[in-house]
């Protein structure tokens, strides 16, 4: 049975992993290879690494650490921030990754996520989203360069319809990011990943606000999701991958010990 | 000699290193030399097969790869592109079955996962080697393996573990030398890492 999965997220910034609140305030985690090491040892599925400056600084991805992960582990992995070209998904996976995602450049040029697809296919053109419920209008929208504070735009887009455009272009796994709730550990947003889960007919993985073992059961349990991606809980050790994955199991969720 | 085929498809270098991880010296090469005197050879693939099919005619590695008499082992399109035909086009299936190197029998077509079952096929899922089969040495029955596809060929004579995701379909398949999985072993921790092991060591 295919096995649901745990996703450490590490926020790579200047080479080190950062964390931030609200996607704000980054403090250093810690170097890449070490920490990547440690959550494959912990039992991670996979991991995925953001370049949180890459957009919005109109620079690809500094590639060396790329094959520094690669070279020491053997789960999957994949790479994020300022994939704009053919050329910059090919040498990401060149160095080694498994899949590449795109967000600010896919907003920018939608045709870019079919170009990928058919480049690299379906399956390792993973889109993320971040997507913010805006309280006075009641809906939810797309931000692009959410990396950098002071360039987050709010595109035309509503997240539902940007999550059936990016599948009808090729993407084969969509990252949703809640922007509500990340870094705030207050659980996912099951109804806004739900609603999105009944449009996905691809992986789905949920993004944001992840702060107890009983958020990761309720997003696979209620909502329905491929994959639960965390940050924070996992580099403060708040929770044990190990630990998660033997309490999932008991929730009854399909999980790989 | 352990050569790696340069087939232009990214990912080359994930297999390098799942190599050389378990101790082993490895080349990645498209010389004839090199595929004609290698011991072991892996020929991964990422990407689709109307595209990998291309690479391979480009630098001429279709009649190559065919001449092999060594065991060689596809991973993912790698393994697809040992059948018959495939119908993968990228975004969009291809128009006509893509020829590939026909070296085991079947056609790679879409996978018809059940409902409530994405595509792609993404993630770990479990595996039922046929037993005794030394590429499973030390792998029990039900391992979980790194997938990511969407196309499968269906299990047939030559099928040497299955898997299930809607349909059973094949995971590893051999014939003569010629072996091919599914999964991505060099992404499969442990269990993967033993059959990257039981390869290099048959």
């Amino acid at each position: 049975m295919l096995a649901k999965r745990i996703i450490p997220c590490l926020d790579v910034k200047d080479g080190v992993v950062v964390k931030g609140v609200k996607f704000r305030n980054h403090e250093v985690m810690g170097d890449i290879v070490p920490l990547a090491k440690r959550y494959a040892e912990e039992g991670a599925d996979e991991l995925v690494f953001y370049d949180i400056t890459a957009s919005s600084d109109a620079r690809v991805v500094d590639k060396s650490w790329v094959s520094r992960v690669a070279e020491v582990i053997d789960i999957p992995f994949c790479v994020a921030g300022g994939i704009k070209t053919i050329d910059d998904a090919n040498r990401t996976l060149q160095h080694g990754a498994d899949k590449v995602s795109i967000n600010s450049p896919a907003l920018a040029d939608p045709s870019l996520i079919t170009k990928l697809a058919d480049k690299f296919g379906v399956q390792c053109i993973v889109v993320g989203i971040d997507s913010y419920y805006c309280e006075e209008t009641k809906q939810y929208q797309v931000k692009q360069f959410t990396g950098d504070e002071k360039r987050t735009v709010t595109t035309t887009w509503n997240t539902f319809d940007w999550v059936k455009e990016v599948q009808e272009r090729g993407a084969g796994e969509i990252v949703l990011n809640v922007m509500n709730q990340d870094g705030v550990r207050q659980g996912y947003d099951l109804e806004q990943l739900s609603r999105v889960r009944e449009i996905c007919k691809v992986p789905l993985i949920a993004s944001g606000g992840a702060g107890e073992m009983q958020h990761f059961a309720d997003a696979f349990n209620q909502s329905d999701v491929d994959g639960a991606l965390a940050a924070s809980v996992f580099h403060k050790s708040i929770i044990n991958i190990g630990e998660l994955k033997q309490f999932l199991k008991q929730q009854e969720v399909a999980i790989r010990l | 000699m352990i050569v790696i085929i340069d087939t232009g498809c990214a990912n080359l270098s994930s297999v390098k290193f799942a190599v050389e991880r378990l101790g082993y010296k490895v080349v990645i090469s498209k010389e004839r030399e090199d595929i004609l005197g290698a011991d072991k050879l892996f020929l991964p693939g990422v990407g689709t097969a109307t595209e990998a099919m291309e690479n391979l005619r480009q630098r001429g590695l279709i009649e190559l790869v065919k001449q092999v008499d060594k065991p060689l082992l596809g991973i993912c399109l790698g393994m697809q592109m040992l059948a018959e035909f495939s119908i993968e086009g990228g975004a969009k299936q291809a128009e006509e079955p893509v020829p590939c190197l026909g070296l085991v029998p079947g056609t790679v077509s879409l996978m018809e996962p059940a409902p409530g079952q994405r595509l792609p096929h993404m993630g770990w899922n479990q595996i039922q080697p046929q037993s005794d089969h030394p590429l499973f040495k030390d792998i029990e029955p039900g391992s979980y393996f790194y997938f990511v596809h969407s196309y499968a060929l269906p299990v047939g004579e030559h099928t040497l573990a299955e898997c299930d995701y809607g349909n059973a379909f094949t995971a590893a398949v051999g014939r003569d030398n010629f072996f091919g999985v599914q999964f991505h072993p060099e992404r499969s921790g442990k269990a993967g890492a033993q059959l990257i092991k039981n390869f290099l060591e048959m």
